[in-house]
C-alpha cells in the first residue's frame, strides 16, 4: 500500500497514523504496540512476485482511506444486538462492534469458580498479565503477512481472552460477534484462546457488516493453543458486507495427545485472505484444518496454509473446498511441513474446486516439504465442475436446473461441515450458505 | 540411519565422477562472460549476422536477469559466473590406458552392460570413438527420407529457411536467466527437422552424434516435426560422464505440427559437481503429441521443467519423469503443461527417490485459461524416501478458469515398507536386494514405458545407487 502523508492521514483519522495514544491499556502493551507500528512501517508491501502472495490481487490491499471505528449510534447497536443471531445455546457472548465490547453473556459461576477466564482482551492483559504475556502472538507469521500481523499488533485495542484450566470441559459453544460499522471503518479482532492439559472448548466467531454496501477493512489475529490432551474446536464464519478487504491470521499449536480442529466459512468480503498454520509440537497431536468457501461476484479468496510436523507421531489433515461462480477467484497455497526428526507423520491435505461459470478462476498450490522419513504424506488438488449426470438425474425429478445445481453444490460443500460433528453449529453455517445462495 | 557402509555405496558413484583427461583446446574463449566473449564465439563459429545479435541481446537479457532464488535453491548463489568457460572446442584429448581406470568405475560398466568399445571410451581412454561412422550410417539412412539431422550450428547455416523459422520461438531469450544465457554462449546441440508423413522408425540418438564434436555445456537443440511426421530423440545415456564444467546449461526447443508425434527422451547422469540448468519446451499443434521421458540421476543441481504448449485443438503433453537424488544432491525437477486450445490433455507422472541426504523437489504448472473446453490435465507425483535424512519437496501451481475442464493433482510420500522388505528378506534376499527390489517396483511402470535398453541401464543403475543405503 502506498503510504500517504502523515498529518493528513491522522486529520482523517485514518488507520495509517498509527497506534492511538489516548487508550486506557497498560504501559509495556503500549510500548509493544509502538514497536509493531514500526515493524508494519519498515516491512515492504507484499507484491505478487513473493511466493506467498502468488496469484494474490494484492492491489485491493491500499489501507489509506480507512479509518477507525466511529462512534456508535443507538440505532446501530439496537440493530447489530438483534442481527447477533447465531446458535441458539451458548455457554457465553461476546458481542464486539467497531473493537468495542457491547455486549456480554458471562459464563457460569460454576465455570468460573473451576478457572475459566473469559475476558476483553484489555482486562486480561491487566488482570491476567503473566498468562497473556507469555501467549499474546507469541508466534510470527510465517505464511507472508508479517506486516500485516505487525498491523494489528499495533492497532488491535479489544478481543477475547478465553482461559480453560486443566480438566475442565465446557460442553456448549462460545460465541463472538465482531461488527464492522460505518463508512470506510476498519477492526482489528483479536482471539487469544489459551487451553490447559485435558481441557475442552469449542468457539464460534462470526464477522458480519452492519451495511453490506460499505467499505471497510478488518485484520484479525486468532492464536489457539491446546494444551497436552486437549480438545480445541475453532469456527470461523465470515460474512462480512461485499467491499470488505479482510485479512485473518490463525496460528494453532498443539500439544502432546491434543486435537484442535478449525473450520472456516468464508462467504463474504471483497477480498478475503487467511493464513492459518498449524504446528504440532508434541507426540499424539492431531490438528484438523477445514475449509469451505462460496465465492461469487468480483469476490476473491485467497488461503494459505500450513500444517508443520515439527514432532514425531503426529496427524493432521486438511480439506478445503470452494465453489466459485461469476468472475470469482480463489487461491490456495498450502503446505505440509514434516520437520527433520518428525517421523512417523500422518499428514493430508485435499483442495477441491468446483467452477460454476467460465470466467471463475482457481489457483492450487498443494505443497509439501518433507525432512524426515517413516511419514505418509500425500495431497491432491481438483478442479472441475458440476457433473452432468448428477445434473441431469435431479433434473428427471423434477428439480429445477437451478435447485438442482444449488443442492449438488451444498452437498459438495457439506461433507466438509460434516467433518465437525456438531450438527447445531452445521445447521447455522448451512443457513448462512442458504442465505447466500438466496441473495 | 545412516552407517559405515552407507558412505560406501555412494562413494562408489563419487568416484565414477573422478576421472578425468587432459584436454588441450584450440579455441578457448577463456574464463568469464562479456561481449568480447561473444564476439569471440562468433567469430570462432563465422556465425550470420542475426545470430551475433541474437547471441548479445541473449547476453544483455542475461546480465539483467536476476538469479530466481526468491522461489529456487540457494545453492544457484554457489556458480560463479567469472569463472566459467563458456566455449571450448577442436580439443584433442590425451590417452590413458584402460589399466588406469579405477576399478569401481570398470564394475559400473560391465554392472550397466555397457559395450567393450563403449565404456573405453567413456572412461577417457580412447580419445576417439569411433562414433562418426555410426552417426553417418543414421545419417544416411533416414537422410533417404529427407530428415535433417545435423548440429545446430550447422543447421543455422544450412538451412536457415527452417531453422530461423522456429529458432527461440519456443523459448525466447528472455524466458528465464539460463535460456539468456544459453542464447549468448550457445554451441553444440542437435537441428532435426522431420517432413511432413515421414515416420523415423528407430530413435535418434544425441550420443553419437555429440560424441563426434565435442561434449556441450551450452547446447541448444531445436526439432522439427513436420505435419504427420513421428520421431523419438534420445539424449544422454545412463553411464555416469565426468565433465569438468560445472555448468550445464541447454535449450530444447520442439516443434510438433499438425498431427505429428515427438518423443524426447533424456537420461541425465552428470558427476555430482554439475548444475544442470535447462529449459526445456514443446509446442503441440493441432492434433499433435509432445512427449517427455526424463530421467535425472547425476548433478549436484538439477533444475529442468519440460513443459508443453498446447497450441492446437486435441494436442496432447505429456511429462514421464524419474529422479534420483543421492548424498548432496538436489533434483529440482518438474512440468509445466500449458493449454491454449480446447480438448487438450495433458499428463504428468513423476516419481522420485531421495537417499542418504538426497533432496529431491517437484515443482510444477498446469494453465487452463478461460473458454477452453473439455481440457483434462492428470498428475501424479510420488516420492520415495530412503533415509531419516533425506528431503523430498512437491510445489505444483495450478490454474483453472471456466467450466468444462478437469484437473486433479495427486502426490504421495511415502518410505518403502519394513514389512515388505521383512518378507522380501525371509525369502533370501540381503536388505540391500529388498531395498533395490522395492525402489525398482515403484518406479516399474515407468521405466517400462522407457525404450528397452534404457529400461534395462536404469534398473541396473539404481541397484547401483541403492548399494548399501540401508544398514
Amino acid at each position: 500500500m502506498s503510504l500517504v502523508a502523515h498529518d493528513e492521514v491522522k486529520k482523517a483519522g485514518g488507520i495509517l497514523s498509527g497506534p492511538v495514544e489516548s487508550r486506557d491499556l497498560p504501559d509495556w502493551f503500549r510500548e509493544q504496540q509502538r514497536e509493531a507500528w514500526e515493524q508494519f512501517q519498515a516491512l515492504p508491501s507484499p507484491t505478487r512476485k513473493d511466493q506467498l502472495w502468488r496469484f494474490s490481487n494484492v492491489d485491493l490491499l491500499d489501507l489509506k482511506s480507512f479509518k477507525f471505528g466511529g462512534e456508535l449510534s443507538d440505532r446501530d447497536r439496537d440493530a447489530i444486538l438483534e442481527q447477533s443471531c447465531g446458535l441458539d445455546e451458548v455457554a457465553a457472548r461476546l458481542i464486539f462492534a467497531g473493537d468495542r465490547l457491547i455486549e456480554r453473556d458471562v459464563i457460569s459461576e460454576q465455570l468460573k469458580k473451576r478457572g475459566v477466564i473469559f475476558q476483553p482482551l484489555e482486562r486480561a492483559m491487566v488482570e491476567h498479565a503473566d498468562l497473556f504475556r507469555k501467549h499474546f502472538m507469541s508466534q510470527p507469521a510465517v505464511l507472508g503477512s508479517a506486516k500485516f500481523a505487525a498491523l494489528h499488533k499495533a492497532l488491535v485495542s479489544s478481543g477475547t481472552f478465553l482461559y480453560v484450566p486443566r480438566g475442565v470441559e465446557i460442553e456448549l459453544p462460545i460465541e463472538i460477534f465482531h461488527w464492522l460499522h460505518g463508512e470506510s471503518a476498519s477492526v482489528f479482532p483479536h482471539l487469544l484462546l489459551v487451553t490447559d492439559e485435558l481441557a475442552k472448548v469449542t468457539v464460534i466467531e462470526s464477522f458480519r457488516s452492519l451495511d453490506r454496501h460499505l467499505l471497510g477493512f478488518a485484520c484479525g489475529v486468532n492464536d489457539l493453543i491446546a494444551g497436552p490432551g486437549a480438545k480445541v474446536t475453532y469456527v470461523c464464519a465470515q460474512t462480512w458486507g461485499e467491499n470488505v478487504r479482510a485479512l485473518q491470521m490463525n496460528t494453532t499449536t498443539v500439544d502432546h495427545d491434543a486435537s484442535a480442529m478449525s473450520l472456516n466459512l468464508h462467504l463474504g468480503a471483497k477480498y478475503s485472505r487467511f493464513e492459518s498454520l498449524s504446528r504440532l509440537i508434541g507426540e499424539g497431536g492431531r490438528s484438523d484444518l477445514l475449509a469451505v468457501s462460496v465465492a461469487n461476484g468480483d469476490q476473491e479468496f485467497d488461503a494459505r496454509t500450513l500444517q508443520d510436523h515439527v514432532s514425531p507421531h503426529t496427524a493432521s489433515d486438511l480439506l478445503y473446498k470452494n465453489a466459485l461462480d461469476d468472475r470469482a477467484r480463489c487461491t490456495f497455497g498450502g503446505l505440509i511441513r514434516v520437520e527433520r526428526h518428525a517421523h512417523f507423520t500422518d499428514a493430508y491435505q485435499k483442495v477441491r474446486n468446483l467452477l460454476l461459470s467460465d470466467d471463475s478462476e482457481a489457483n492450487s498450490m498443494p505443497g509439501l516439504e518433507i525432512l524426515a522419513d517413516n511419514v505418509r504424506c500425500t495431497h491432491g488438488a481438483t478442479s472441475g465442475q458440476i457433473d452432468e449426470d448428477e445434473l441431469f438425474y435431479l433434473r428427471t425429478r423434477g428439480i429445477p436446473i437451478s435447485v438442482a445445481q444449488r443442492l449438488i453444490v451444498i452437498g459438495f460443500l457439506n461433507e466438509v461441515i460434516r467433518r465437525l460433528d456438531q450438527p447445531a453449529i452445521a445447521a447455522h453455517l448451512n443457513g448462512l450458505i442458504e442465505t447466500k445462495f438466496a441473495a | 540411519m545412516k552407517t559405515e557402509t552407507d558412505t560406501k555405496a555412494v562413494d562408489i558413484n563419487r568416484n565414477i565422477g573422478d576421472f578425468s583427461y587432459d584436454v588441450a583446446h584450440a579455441y578457448d574463449a577463456g574464463t568469464g562472460l562479456s561481449e568480447k566473449t561473444i564476439h569471440y564465439i562468433s567469430d570462432v563459429k563465422e556465425d550470420p549476422d542475426w545470430v551475433r545479435e541474437f547471441r548479445l541481446k541473449g547476453l544483455k537479457t542475461f546480465l539483467e536477469k536476476p538469479m530466481p532464488t526468491h522461489w529456487a535453491s540457494k545453492d544457484l548463489e554457489a556458480i560463479d559466473f567469472d569463472k566459467i568457460r563458456y566455449y571450448l572446442s577442436g580439443g584433442t584429448q590425451a590417452k590413458r590406458t584402460w589399466e588406469e581406470v579405477p576399478e569401481d568405475v570398470k564394475r559400473t560398466f560391465e554392472r550397466l552392460g555397457i559395450p567393450e568399445q563403449e565404456r573405453r571410451f567413456l572412461a577417457g581412454v580412447e580419445a576417439q570413438f569411433d562414433s562418426e561412422a555410426v552417426y553417418s550410417n543414421i545419417k544416411k539412412a533416414v537422410g533417404e527420407q529427407g530428415v535433417i539431422f545435423v548440429g545446430s550450428t550447422e543447421g543455422l547455416k544450412n538451412h536457415p529457411e527452417i531453422f530461423r523459422k522456429w529458432f527461440g520461438k519456443v523459448i525466447p531469450i528472455g524466458d528465464n536467466k539460463f535460456s539468456a544465457l544459453n542464447s549468448a554462449v550457445f554451441s553444440g546441440g542437435s537441428f532435426i527437422y522431420v517432413p511432413p508423413g515421414v515416420k523415423v522408425k528407430h530413435p535418434l540418438q544425441a550420443y553419437f552424434r555429440i560424441n563426434a564434436e565435442n561434449f556441450g555445456q551450452f547446447e541448444r537443440t531445436l526439432i522439427i516435426c513436420d505435419e504427420g511426421s513421428e520421431l523419438t530423440y534420445m539424449e544422454g545415456c545412463t553411464a555416469p560422464k565426468f565433465n569438468t564444467a560445472t555448468l550445464h546449461s541447454a535449450v530444447v526447443e520442439l516443434v510438433a505440427l499438425k498431427g505429428a508425434k515427438l518423443q524426447y527422451i533424456t537420461v541425465q547422469n552428470w558427476s555430482e559437481n554439475v548444475f544442470n540448468l535447462v529449459t526445456k519446451r514443446g509446442l503441440a499443434h493441432e492434433n499433435a503429441e509432445v512427449k517427455w521421458i526424463d530421467c535425472n540421476i547425476g548433478s549436484r543441481l538439477t533444475m529442468k521443467y519440460p513443459s508443453v504448449i498446447m497450441k492446437g485443438r486435441k494436442a496432447r503433453g505429456e511429462v514421464l519423469s524419474i529422479a534420483l537424488a543421492n548424498d548432496g544432491q538436489h533434483q529440482d525437477t518438474g512440468a509445466k503443461m500449458i493449454h491454449a486450445a480446447d480438448e487438450t490433455t495433458s499428463n504428468i507422472i513423476s516419481k522420485s527417490i531421495s537417499i542418504g541426504t538426497g533432496r529431491a523437489t517437484y515443482r510444477g504448472l498446469v494453465h487452463v485459461p478461460k473458454h477452453l473446453k473439455n481440457c483434462k490435465n492428470n498428475t501424479e507425483c510420488d516420492a520415495l524416501l530412503i533415509n531419516a535424512t533425506s528431503r523430498t519437496d512437491t510445489y505444483p501451481a495450478i490454474t483453472v478458469r471456466g467450466t468444462g475442464n478437469a484437473v486433479q493433482h495427486e502426490a504421495s510420500v511415502s518410505q518403502v515398507s519394513a514389512e515388505q522388505i521383512f518378507y522380501m528378506q525371509q525369502r533370501g534376499l540381503t536388505e540391500a536386494q529388498a531395498m533395490s527390489l522395492s525402489v525398482n517396483g515403484f518406479v516399474n511402470d515407468l521405466v517400462r514405458q522407457f525404450p528397452m535398453e534404457y529400461s534395462v541401464e536404469l534398473k541396473r543403475l539404481i541397484e547401483l545407487e541403492m548399494e548399501g543405503s540401508v544398514g
